[in-house]
């Protein structure tokens, strides 16, 4: 694609992977960064190509969301890639890595090809595509790891389902050990969190909810975590939330032991009590959980246990949300609010901007060995242009998302993307 | 088949004539040949040196001997298997032994009676010999305690399958003339595979180097005690081996088990000409069979008649238990039995 060059001058470049945060400019040329840094066009604009005026604005590479629904194929009266594109590109975030769980799941290559192809027709933010670990997402037969890692799958995982049975985790990941491949575990051992709607405690009770002790958690990440130690290969847990769950992370971290973790901003940025009420937009899986797992989450960011940042976006339409709390389905939007909330971060004084990022950039990119998350001389113009500072409050029917279902409406944040840029393409512009 | 210049040249070891009782010592110490395990080197060249023998005879129009004149051979076999058994069927056969036949359908097994009880059974019919299959490791042994006769394994659920390793060996030497300083890869499902465990420990006893590739979930635990180089990668597995020996994969262990379904498992681990081209330019490919077709090994590449010795095991196969009956039976006789 032929894009030419395009100069982004007057920018703060910030790089989480090498923790530069100076002002300077960068430039494009097609699909890739040519150059960047402090002394680049000091003599003023280059004669050649475009160029855009950052006003001392942040130019940072463009988000990966690492947990994504797309819901396309199958559901796509609640999101489409068309549609979550969209989002993802108004929140600065460029690439996608979309779940399994679709109807039918990407548990083989014709699906993930299927979405491949449906992503590069739309052209907006980029779609990379999990494979199942199981067969039809029942956690019994792995999948054709090999043929769908050749095919393009990044990582396996099965949607939000835990791999309960042993045998069969410890087999996927000595299988998937011969190919690299990363298993992502959905930490929450299943029968206690069986039919549980929120997290075991006094709010759950007093509501009349069915609980999920937060334990649960925990007790399926230490299994998990002796299996990798005897079957080899790569395990990350998604959206871990409790102290003990990434105590035991931590530990097995410093034993050396091939594993990561990823948490969602619901889970930093909100506790149980947002469910008060009965408010079904904050129902999500695992659940939201109480004041002392939230600190603890905030402290593992910081300390490097949590790896990653994602929405963990799951569009729910009315029909599946405006019910009792009982009925309603697990899930929020977030791929558009994803970066205001991470900011939240560096604004409370947890994170410096480079960390901040690194966990919705660099992090991502390495876990899953992507292309982008970067600033460097020929790697992809993925990028994102976003003021740091703008106030502005959420309002879920402002989102792009086809589904509104977002657990932040109402809520005020800072800071917000400004321009979106894919393989050298503007394809979103704001206000600059 | 082409004459085997190997024989040519080699002193052919005498088909045995009944030892008078009490006469010289039998050339195999061994009451049975329960497994790989425990036999040395000049011992397996002893049964080697024999089958050769008896190839020769097998091809010839005349194939009858009377060796086992008067012996009876009963094949037990709990696992079905029509090739093995009418491999040793035919070997008893062919040294004149009475041979019956037993297999599970027919068997009092199916009517509740023990193993054992099975056992005292037929032992009381006085068999001489004993071809014993059955599907759980150390079945064969537990029933050898109980007979007087000669026992045969001829497969023990994952254990051993001792006549079958013979053959691969007898294959090869014919072949390559020996085993020492080979390098033979074993290729699929070893974690389930008594074939494997007895090749591996007859090859080693031998003198080559084993070299297993399977991806992880096809690999018994602890497989790094077995003395064997690993691989997960058939390119790198195959590089420079003189022998390439696929293992057979059960339909049930290829569609989500053990590995993911069978495209995927042809693609990464079935045997084709690209990565045979890995191993060395007269490398030979081996299969204990019924071979899959498509799943562990390209059709075309199994037909290959340059390349494949698939067919010659299955002759090697009759001649290596003529030479097992045999040599058991001069034990017997030596003791007076």
């Amino acid at each position: 694609m032929s894009n030419g060059r395009v100069a982004y001058l007057n920018a703060r470049l910030i790089d989480p992977a090498t923790g530069l945060d100076v002002m300077g400019a960068l430039l494009t040329e097609d699909e890739r960064i040519v150059d960047f840094g402090p002394h680049l066009f000091r003599g003023g604009a280059p004669s050649v190509g475009k160029s855009v005026d950052c006003k001392g604005l942040c130019l940072a590479p463009g988000l990966i969301d690492m947990r994504v629904q797309i819901c396309e194929p199958g559901e796509e009266h609640k999101e489409t890639i068309e549609s979550a594109g969209r989002a993802a590109l108004a929140g600065g975030v460029t690439a996608m890595v979309a779940l399994p769980g679709t109807t039918p799941p990407i548990d083989d290559v014709s699906v993930l090809e299927f979405v491949a192809r449906r992503a590069r027709e739309k052209a907006l933010a980029k779609v990379y595509c999990y494979g199942a670990i199981t067969k039809n997402l029942e956690g019994r037969e792995m999948t054709e790891f090999g043929l769908m890692l050749e095919a393009g799958a990044v990582a396996f995982a099965d949607a939000g389902h835990c791999v309960a049975d042993a045998v069969v985790l410890k087999r996927a990941l000595e299988y998937g050990g011969v190919f690299g491949a990363l298993l992502v575990q959905h930490p929450e051992e299943p029968t206690l969190a069986r039919g549980g709607l929120a997290t075991q405690g006094e709010l759950a009770a007093r509501l009349g909810l069915a609980g999920i002790p937060p334990q649960a958690e925990v007790i399926q990440i230490e299994r998990d975590l002796r299996l990798l130690e005897m079957a080899g290969g790569r395990l990350h847990f998604s959206r871990v939330t409790t102290l003990d769950g990434l105590a035991a992370i931590r530990a097995a971290k410093r034993r050396g032991l091939k594993v990561t973790c990823d948490t969602a901003p619901h889970y930093f940025a909100l506790n149980e009590t947002a469910i008060g009420d009965y408010r079904t937009f904050a129902k999500v899986s695992p659940p939201l959980r109480g004041e002392t797992d939230r600190q603890a989450l905030i402290e593992g960011i910081k300390d490097g246990t949590v790896d990653a940042i994602a929405s963990d976006h799951a569009p729910q339409d009315q029909d599946s949300k405006r019910l009792p709390f009982a009925s309603a389905a697990f899930g929020v939007i977030g791929v558009e609010t994803l970066l205001p909330l991470v900011l939240e971060l560096v604004h409370n004084g947890h994170l410096s901007m480079t960390e901040a990022l690194a966990k919705v950039t660099l992090r991502p990119a390495e876990l899953l060995k992507l292309p982008g998350g970067r600033l460097k001389k020929g790697a992809p113009a993925d990028l994102v242009l976003f003021d740091p500072d703008i106030p502005w409050v959420i309002q879920e029917d402002a989102l792009l998302s086809k589904s509104k279902n977002s657990a932040f409406g109402g809520r005020p944040v800072q800071g917000k993307a400004r321009m979106t840029v894919v393989d050298g393409r503007i394809l979103f512009r704001e206000g600059v | 088949m082409p004459a085997c210049p190997l024989l040519s040249g080699l002193a052919m070891p005498q088909i045995s004539e009944p030892l008078s009782p009490a006469a010289a010592k039998p050339r195999f110490a061994h009451r049975h040949l329960l497994g790989i395990e425990g036999l040395k080197a000049p011992e397996i060249a002893t049964i080697l040196d024999l089958a050769d023998a008896y190839v020769a005879q097998n091809r010839q129009p005349q194939k009858k001997s009377d060796r086992l004149k008067g012996r009876t051979v009963m094949n037990l076999f709990f696992e079905n298997s029509t090739r093995t058994q009418m491999s040793f069927e035919l070997a008893a056969k062919r040294m004149s032994a009475d041979v019956v036949n037993m297999s599970v359908s027919s068997s009092s097994i199916k009517k509740g009676e023990t193993l054992i009880d099975t056992a005292m059974t037929l032992n009381a019919m006085h068999p001489d010999a004993i071809v014993i299959r059955h599907s759980e490791s150390g079945a064969v042994k537990l029933l050898s305690e109980k007979v007087n006769a000669a026992v045969l394994n001829a497969g023990d659920g994952a254990h051993e399958h001792p006549t079958q390793a013979l053959l691969d060996a007898l294959t090869i030497r014919r072949r390559k003339g020996a085993l020492a300083g080979l390098t033979v890869a074993i290729c699929g499902d070893v974690a389930h595979s008594r074939v494997a465990r007895s090749n591996i420990l007859l090859l080693h006893v031998m003198g080559a180097r084993v070299r297993v590739v399977a991806p992880p979930t096809l690999l018994p635990a602890a497989i790094d005690r077995f003395g064997v180089e690993v691989a997960t990668d058939m390119r790198s597995g195959l590089q420079g081996v003189d022998i390439v020996m696929m293992l057979r994969l059960q339909l049930e262990r290829m569609q989500g088990s053990f590995v993911p379904s069978i495209r995927e498992y042809f693609h990464f681990f079935g045997l084709t000409r690209d990565k045979l081209s890995h191993a060395k330019p007269d490398a030979l490919i081996m299969h204990p069979g019924p071979m899959n077709r498509g799943v562990e090994i390209d059709s075309e590449l199994a037909d290959d008649i340059d390349r494949s010795v698939i067919r010659e095991q299955v002759e090697m196969g009759v001649a290596v238990r003529m030479a097992c009956l045999d040599l058991l039976m001069e034990y017997r006789e030596a003791a007076g039995e």
